[in-house]
């Protein structure tokens, strides 16, 4: 089974290429996207994706704005922001909206690795969470 | 450089000489203009107030004249309609009625006469032997025929002493005869020669022929004919007024003169004094006023002087000033667009830099497959994958710190605790200096009020000051102080590490961007920069001064007027 279902978004055509084979070698299921928009039909057809490796810095819809826009309509899928660019301020509004962390690039795979592992341990414990509430709901209904 | 500064000490030399010249003729020129003015009419009304005492004055004598020779003339009418001719030809008579008029009048008369229609003297009273004296051929006798009266001109006559005479003619039975009376000269020229003003002024009388009729108080050869001029002129204008003029003096100086004819115009009364006599009042008050010129010349051209020499050092300060100004913002900008093109820089080459460690990752992620395992160069390929991202991490903080340097840092301005940040600052430091065998210590002082400031950006500076010192003595350990003090108005801090120093050739270079003596790799040059432009915005300074192996100290001098918080407590929290 694979360690965790990912997207990487960025708008450096080369960086997603070899970064996505690099994570599937480390057993993680890769898709990606080149554009905030690309990421967001995406995650549109499938939202089997657990965590979503976002890059800031892009041209036409920024790291930010679809940070806004994922946690609008997925708040449960985890997303590791990725730039450039270290501004504290880009990171503490990241993480303001919702991001799980932030980190700069470039990076170390095992950080990254790290990161990415801990943010889908996070999702998996929300969804089990939000599964338990319910159960408790239907139990709790039925007695 | 030297013909520049030449030039500049050509052109502050003009600038003064001009700024003098203006002074000089703005002042000078209506001073000039308004003494002239007030000379010109002083001179003016000086002259009519002459012109008019010389005029009552002559006016006067000739007045007194006039009276004098009629009251004569009367005198010797009134004996001659008085007593017959026979009572005044008895000599004893006329010696008792000569002595009545010198009693009467001084000794005035000298003597008197009676001549009869041929000219002999029939009756003599006086002092000189003149009985039966014959003046049929006088000149006198035979004009004093011709009229009823008759003052002659002053002659030497009989007796050989000026004097002149008074007649009568009278009638006696059909045959005329004249009483005749001399006047003393002396009497008369004292009428005269007592007019005397100045001590050049003085009064005479001339006849048609030219012969003084008094004694000149100073002889007048040359300058005689005008007048001569002026009374045969005259002639037929008996009684004008006064004629008043100037004429050339004999050594050329000038004179002034009233005139008025006496006698029906046969004598000339002349008052005659020198122009410079006359107007010294005016020429001492002239000299006076020009003395007063002359000092207010020097004043106005000194103070003209000493004050454009005082602007245009001021000038040339402001200039210099200016200059700097200039070189400074110049120096700041070129910074600035420095700043910038780092930043665009840094941005750009920071995205194939991840791209370029990632390859080298993909490539060190397939080495591990089996197939390469077995390869002769594995450990070659492993060696350069390292190289790769030991460089791009390099990169990396080259870029990361461009950008911080070009970044603008949290920029407000809050109101904190001097000590407090500094504390902060040092704590985040102490695990480095650990590592490096340094000892920090601090030296703050008690008595420093809050101030406003952008805390991030002050901290920023003494982070960079901390990391350099720590960076200095990381290979021999040693110890680091960070002082605080209010020092003039000012608030002090100061860096003080007893590290390697700084060569003295490199100290003037410190603060400019991209300069560094840490090996390559270690710096970027940028630190030292970033503090010294923080530094100069808040409106302090930033010095430092250091000795190659016994230590560096940056000192920093911010003015606490411009950064003191507005309610002053030195206590926190309050």
């Amino acid at each position: 089974m694979a360690l965790a279902k990912v997207m990487l978004v960025d708008d450096e055509v080369p960086f997603v290429e070899t970064m996505t084979k690099r994570l599937t070698k480390r057993d993680l299921v890769v898709t990606s996207a080149f554009s905030g928009k690309e990421a967001l039909d995406a995650l549109a057809k499938d939202q089997s994706v657990e965590v979503i490796i976002l890059d800031v810095k892009m041209p036409g819809m920024d790291g930010i704005d679809t940070l806004r826009e994922i946690k609008r309509f997925y708040p449960l899928i985890e997303v590791v922001m990725l730039t450039g660019h270290a501004t504290v301020e880009t990171a503490i509004e990241g993480m303001k909206i919702g991001a799980f962390d932030y980190l700069m690039k470039p990076c170390e795979m095992d950080v990254l690795m790290g990161k990415v592992q801990e943010a889908a341990a996070r999702k998996r414990q929300q969804e089990h969470k939000i599964i338990e509430a319910r159960l408790k709901e239907i139990t709790s209904r039925r007695t | 450089m030297n013909s520049h500064l030449k030039e500049l000490g050509s052109y502050y030399r003009n600038l003064t000489r001009n700024m003098v010249l203006i002074i000089t003729v703005v002042s000078i020129t209506p001073m000039i203009l308004v003494s002239a003015l007030i000379l010109f009419q002083f001179h003016n009304s000086f002259e009519e107030k002459v012109n008019a005492h010389l005029t009552t004055l002559v006016k006067k004598h000739k007045q007194n004249i006039d009276v004098f020779l009629n009251e004569r003339l009367a005198n010797i009418r009134f004996l001659a309609r008085t007593f017959t001719f026979e009572e005044l030809a008895n000599e004893s008579f006329l010696q008792d009625r000569l002595a009545a008029l010198q009693e009467d009048f001084g000794p005035v008369f000298v003597d008197l006469g009676v001549v009869n229609a041929r000219g002999i003297q029939v009756a003599y009273a006086g002092p000189f032997k003149l009985g039966m004296a014959l003046y049929s051929t006088a000149d006198w006798f035979q004009r004093a025929m011709k009229s009823n009266s008759f003052i002659s001109d002053v002659f030497l006559g009989l007796r050989g002493l000026p004097h002149f005479i008074v007649a009568v003619r009278e009638n006696w039975k059909g045959d005329e005869w004249i009483l005749r009376a001399t006047i003393d000269f002396v009497a008369f020229n004292n009428l005269v020669e007592h007019i005397r003003i100045g001590e050049t002024g003085f009064a005479f009388i001339l006849n048609r022929k030219g012969e003084f009729q008094t004694k000149p108080f100073q002889e007048l050869v040359a300058s005689k004919d005008p007048y001569l001029e002026l009374l045969r002129s005259d002639n037929s204008s008996n009684g004008k007024p006064l004629k008043i003029g100037r004429m050339k003096g004999e050594g050329g100086e000038k004179n002034i003169y009233v005139a008025a004819s006496l006698k029906d115009g046969e004598w000339l009364l002349v008052y005659q004094q020198k122009a410079s006599d006359a107007f010294s009042d005016f020429e001492r008050a002239m000299r006076v006023t020009l003395l007063v010129l002359v000092l207010g010349l020097l004043a106005i051209v000194t103070t003209a002087f000493v004050v454009s020499r005082r602007m245009v050092v001021r000038i040339a300060r402001a200039d210099r000033e200016k200059h700097m100004m200039n070189e400074q913002v110049v120096e700041t900008g070129k910074l600035a667009s420095v700043g910038e093109l780092a930043a665009g820089i840094a941005h750009e080459i920071n995205n194939p830099v991840a791209i370029m460690v990632e390859e080298a990752g993909w490539i060190e992620d397939l080495l591990e497959e089996e197939d390469f395992k077995q390869g002769e160069n594995l450990k070659e390929f492993r060696r350069a994958l390292t190289q790769i991202r030991t460089q791009g991490k390099r990169c990396k903080e080259i870029t990361h710190k461009l950008l911080s340097f070009a970044r603008k840092t949290d920029e407000r301005v809050q109101e904190f605790d001097i000590d407090e940040a500094i504390k902060e600052i040092v704590a985040l430091s102490g695990q480095r200096a650990k590592y490096s065998n340094v000892t920090i210590s601090l030296a703050l002082s008690e008595e420093l009020p809050r101030v406003r400031l952008s805390q991030a950006e002050l901290q920023q500076v003494l982070l960079n000051l901390i990391n350099n010192a720590l960076d200095a003595m990381e290979k021999q350990g040693g110890s680091l102080e960070i002082r605080t003090k209010k020092q003039d108005g000012n608030l002090l801090i100061e860096v003080a590490d007893n590290g390697p120093g700084i060569p003295a050739a490199n100290l003037g270079r410190i603060f400019d961007p991209f300069f560094t003596t840490k090996p390559v790799g270690k710096g970027t040059g940028l630190g030292l920069s970033i503090c010294y432009g923080i530094i100069k915005k808040i409106g302090g300074e930033i010095e430092v001064a250091s000795t190659v192996g016994a230590g560096t100290t940056f000192r920093i001098r911010i003015p606490l007027e411009t950064i003191k918080a507005e309610e002053p407590s030195n206590k926190k929290g309050e």
